[in-house]
């Protein structure tokens, strides 16, 4: 069991990461791939202090650097789902899943609109998970929409069990639009008309709010108080998830402020914890 | 209680009486781990008011085809062999507690 589970490894989440160890808290990283970062892709970041001219590439990597040097666990994934599990949260993480006793959603900007019918029809015909799902579609018609780092690896994952592939890469068609009846039967690629089984939609990260039920968001952007908290007790949010400016100076600070409020909410637990043994005993 | 297995031989004898919650699951597959505890906790809370069942997918296909189980997890919810309701992804206790009219 981690003491904090922070999903995202941008500004955001390394921050909150360095000051949850600073707070003698273990804390575990969960990220996709950095070239999902846009920050990855920034030319130079002149305003985050210390780091002048720094590429994002530069920045990500020292920051991804400095956390792994602090101690702090590092998961490869993207998190589909958190949820409580009795006193403490589960994040699922492709074919795995972690407990932790708070969460800090650092998941950056949810990019990009969904298309027609994704989620109309998600989990009738449309899939976020192709290690879940896959192995219902062997010897059957699935097209992959490829919008991550490592959706080509998916979609390689999905051909070796015996799903017939179509695969979607970023260019290969600007619109898209899933159609079908009571289950997803047809994905339209700049009108052209594939007749598939399942269209896995693979995308750097979830929505917040598909990602915990529950989760307040306004305009997709995660709600929070002064101390990052959410409005699930025990879940907090850091970065661009909360809302503009886009910035790694923003993101950083709300890291730390989150991992504070986390590492207190941790300790206040433990004390009622304790409180309620006594009252037992 | 203990958490009902099933299979195509006993499920219709299982889900044909009371509440039931069956849960459609696999190995491979995060989320269905992370339901796993959840139902353990529903089982717990209900103390035998309703059945809580899962079926392996990846041992009872025929069962997952009859039942239209398209995504891992699938909960279908039972009433006396009748299906009640159906959600698909990881569902928290108390959003299957309340399926299941407790």
């Amino acid at each position: 069991m981690t003491d904090i589970i922070i999903i995202g490894g941008g500004p955001a989440g390394i921050s909150a990461a360095l000051t949850a160890m600073h707070r003698g808290k273990s804390a575990l990283i969960i990220s996709s791939a950095p070239e999902d970062s846009p920050l990855w892709r920034a030319e130079h970041i002149d305003n985050y202090p210390g780091v002048p001219g720094a590429t994002g590439r530069e920045l990500l990597t020292a920051l991804t650097e400095h956390a792994r040097r602090s101690g702090a666990g590092f998961m490869r994934g993207h998190a589909l789902s958190v949820m409580p599990i009795g006193e403490n949260f589960g994040v699922s993480v492709g074919p795995d899943f972690v407990e932790g006793r708070a969460v800090i959603i650092a998941s950056g900007l949810a990019r990009g609109k969904e298309f027609p019918g994704e989620r109309e029809f998600m989990g009738h015909g449309v899939s976020c998970c192709a290690t879940c799902d896959g192995m219902l579609y062997r010897g059957r018609r699935v097209a992959v929409i490829g919008l991550s780092a490592d959706a080509p690896e998916e979609a390689e994952y999905l051909r070796s069990i015996g799903c017939l592939v179509e695969y979607f890469g970023p260019g290969r068609a600007k619109r898209y639009e899933i159609r079908g009846s009571e289950r997803a039967d047809t994905l339209v690629a700049d009108g052209v008309e594939y007749p598939v089984d399942c269209v896995f939609v693979l995308r750097p990260g979830v929505a917040p709010d598909s990602l915990l039920p529950g989760l307040e968001t306004e305009g997709g952007r995660i709600k929070t108080g002064p101390d990052m908290s959410t409005s699930v007790p025990g879940v907090f949010a850091a970065g661009d998830c909360t809302g503009a400016p886009y910035q790694v100076a923003k993101a950083a600070g709300e890291g730390n402020i989150a991992a504070l409020a986390a590492s207190k909410y941790i300790e206040n637990k433990s004390k009622e914890e304790t409180r309620d043994g006594d009252i037992s005993s | 209680m203990a958490i009902y297995h099933l299979d195509g031989k006993n499920f219709d004898e299982v889900t044909g009486s009371g509440r039931c919650v069956v849960d459609f699951w696999a190995t491979w597959c995060g989320p269905c781990r992370m339901q796993a505890p959840i139902l353990d906790e529903v089982d717990q809370a209900v103390d035998g008011r309703a059945k809580v069942c899962k079926v392996d997918v990846d041992a009872e296909p025929e069962l997952a085809a009859r039942f239209g189980v398209m995504s891992i997890p699938t909960l279908v919810y039972f009433q006396d062999g009748k299906i009640t309701g159906k959600a698909v992804g990881v569902q928290s206790r108390s959003q299957v507690l309340a399926a299941l009219g407790e």
